[in-house]
């Protein structure tokens, strides 16, 4: 068996075995967990390179031939995510090295299981077993929110987990209507025996899956669990859930519309999907505009940017779905990039709410040049990353002539703004309002910190690549939208 | 038999929906619980329900036969039923821990996580709003250490301490 297949899942379940043994020595459990990232990341660069050369990379376990056996296959779609997963999760657990004032024994070990589910979903081809991934997903998370054990992270974790578990409920009644419907489980047997299912009984069911999954990516009317969930939790960990669990939804459902049941899908989907995207776009960077703690109003910001996403896939078309992996790949950096520099600012000046702080730009304006970055990026700023995602997400959008989609999430880039200045004015220009009394950042030890800025210039410099260089990221997207199974020129209009 | 299990299902997804539309911490879980139960059924049946023959290749078979039962459904309960139990197992010593640090079995009064607004325009402060680097709670200590010291380097060295040289 290939084990770089198999790589994404077995590596992080094996370093969360080792993790948990070394629980009671907190350095050597996080240096080894260091070490375990940095082999996933090598892995899957390996990964996007056997890939990028066309490879489609599959193993079936127990030997089962292809349409009955659970197997893993992975494309450039697949190969290019499980990266920015292994990246992203490389840079929470530098963080995490710093951040002493948040850990409980376990939050290492449960890091990894988190991985385990992401790396699953992205690597699976099997859609029971992606249920399942999506389970490891969600008990590894509770863990992570109910490990502080404080009343408000209990609270948020019992919201996270009762509208959570609906969600995965309404994923295993979808996922066993289609093998009931099918009788394949396999994206391969699923994607040749759906067109022969009557759509009158299909399209209920595909309906019922893409709501599932739109509850899990936190889109408009179903994101109640992420607002009060996310903000209870310590920033590397946040910025772990911020780049990678809501997308993991929406990468899903770029792989279902637009690879399994991409033959028989009902046209006015789509369009439902559009409307779904706008909604969650406006809705969530409202809800932002008027929160003044920095994590709600970054977490408010995910369901925004979830909408461009959905907005992408939305429009069905191969540029679309290229466009969608772009935006993915260009927020998961910038929005868990925010994050870390979120928690670094709430170190230097002692707390999270707009209110309380101030005095970074002449205190620390390396901090500022790195939030700037990542804030431009985010709103879409030319040179940066953002810029690059929604131009080719508006391109997609003219060319299906969607104006009104075009013109709504342009409106939306100026809120974007908004919320990303008054950080920048409150957190930065703004004079500390106990400036008097000296700033706390003084007594913020060097040696704490350099962890953080370690894993934050990382995601800079990758922000960065992407903004100078989009041409490699952008092809790669293009070959990947390429070999989804599509039939040639789009859906029917 | 599908009928039975029909009825068996939609019954068992009512109560569960009724039990978690209820304000209580403790009957939420428990129409959680039912509910997933409910679709453990629906995996099941999703098989088709008909023959009761164990699903065994005899010896001088190389296949199921049609009148066998069909495993795959099985073996895909069987799954659900333990990702469900952990959960279960989970959401119950969650509630135990909120109820241990002091919240009250309402689930309408879990406000600490997103407290309710005070000012008609601006949010609330978040429970955790402020964090303060560990160093700086013992700021006091160090800033009346650092003084001490101050004051000892500053003031010249008092009379009654006298050195072997001196």
């Amino acid at each position: 068996m290939n084990f770089l297949v198999v790589s994404p899942v077995l590596l992080p379940l094996v370093m969360a075995a080792c993790t948990a043994l070394l629980a009671s020595r907190a350095a050597l459990q996080r240096g080894v967990g260091l070490l375990g990232a940095l082999v996933l990341l090598v892995c899957s660069i390996a990964l996007v390179d056997q890939t990028a050369q066309g490879h489609t990379l599959q193993v079936t376990f127990g030997m089962w031939a292809q349409p009955y056996g659970i197997g893993f296959s992975i494309d450039r779609l697949s190969a290019i995510m499980l990266l920015i997963a292994a990246l992203i999760g490389l840079a929470s657990l530098i963080y995490l090295m710093g951040d002493i004032t948040h850990h409980f024994a376990m939050q290492v070990p449960l890091v990894f299981g988190l991985l385990a589910g992401v790396g699953g979903t992205f690597a699976t081809a099997d859609i029971f077993n992606l249920y399942v991934w999506f389970e490891v997903m969600l008990i590894s998370s509770l863990g992570l929110l109910g490990g502080g054990a404080k009343l408000f992270q209990l609270e948020g974790a019992f919201k996270y987990m009762s509208l959570n578990m609906l969600a995965t409920m309404m994923l295993l009644t979808a996922v066993s209507l289609v093998y009931g419907l099918t009788g394949h489980l396999s994206f391969e047997g699923i994607r040749a025996a759906w067109p022969q299912v009557q759509a009158s009984t299909a399209t209920p069911v595909l309906v019922l899956l893409i709501l599932a999954l739109l509850a899990k990516s936190g889109a408009f009317p179903l994101f109640a669990w992420l607002p009060p969930s996310y903000p209870t939790l310590p920033t590397p960990v946040l910025a772990l859930f911020a780049g990678l669990l809501t997308k993991a939804g929406t990468y899903v459902i770029l792989r279902l519309l637009g690879d399994v049941f991409v033959r028989a899908l009902p046209v006015w989907l789509n369009d439902a999907l559009g409307w779904v995207a706008c909604l969650t776009m406006v809705v969530g960077v409202l809800c932002a505009a008027y929160h003044w703690d920095m994590r709600h109003i970054l977490s408010l910001h995910i369901i925004s940017q979830i909408g461009y996403i959905l907005l992408a896939i939305a429009l069905g078309s191969r540029q679309g779905f290229a466009a969608a992996l772009f935006y993915t790949v260009h927020n998961i950096l910038a929005k868990a990039n925010l994050f870390l520099i979120a928690g670094m600012v709430a170190r230097y000046t002692g707390s999270y709410d707009l209110r309380r702080i101030g005095g970074l730009y002449a205190a620390r304006l390396s901090l500022g040049v790195l939030f700037g970055i990542s804030a431009l990026a985010l709103v879409g700023i030319p040179p940066f990353s953002g810029f690059w995602a929604k131009l080719l997400v508006l391109r997609a959008a003219y060319a299906q002539g969607q104006t009104v989609w075009m013109a709504l999430a342009l409106m939306v880039s100026v809120l974007t703004m908004y919320s990303m200045m008054k950080i920048w004015m409150e957190a930065f220009w703004k004079a500390h309002p106990q400036a008097d009394a000296g700033l706390p950042l003084a007594h913020v030890p060097a040696c704490q910190m350099r962890p953080a800025w370690i894993a934050t210039l990382l995601l800079t410099v990758a922000i960065l690549a992407i903004s100078l260089y989009p041409q490699a990221l952008m092809g790669f997207a293009n070959a990947a939208a390429q070999t989804l199974g599509l039939p040639a020129g789009g859906l029917p209009q | 038999m599908i009928w039975i299990i029909t009825a068996a299902l939609w019954f068992t997804l009512f109560a569960g929906v009724y039990l978690l539309l209820s304000r209580n911490l403790l009957r939420c879980l428990f129409g959680l619980m039912m509910m997933s139960s409910a679709i453990n059924l629906l995996v099941f049946a999703s098989g088709r329900v008909g023959s009761a023959l164990p699903p065994v290749i005899t010896e001088s078979a190389r296949a199921l036969t049609a009148q066998d039962a069909n495993p795959i459904p099985q073996a895909l309960v069987l799954t659900a039923i333990v990702i469900g139990f952990a959960l279960t197992c989970f959401s119950l010593m969650l509630a135990m821990a909120l109820l241990r640090s002091g919240s009250g079995m309402n689930i309408n009064t879990m406000r600490t996580s997103e407290p309710e607004p005070t000012d008609p325009i601006k949010p609330p402060f978040a429970t955790d709003a402020s964090v303060l680097p560990a160093t700086l709670h013992a700021l006091p200590h160090a800033a009346t250490d650092a003084a001490q010291a101050a004051s000892a380097t500053a003031a010249p060295p008092p009379p009654t301490r006298s050195t072997p040289e001196s």
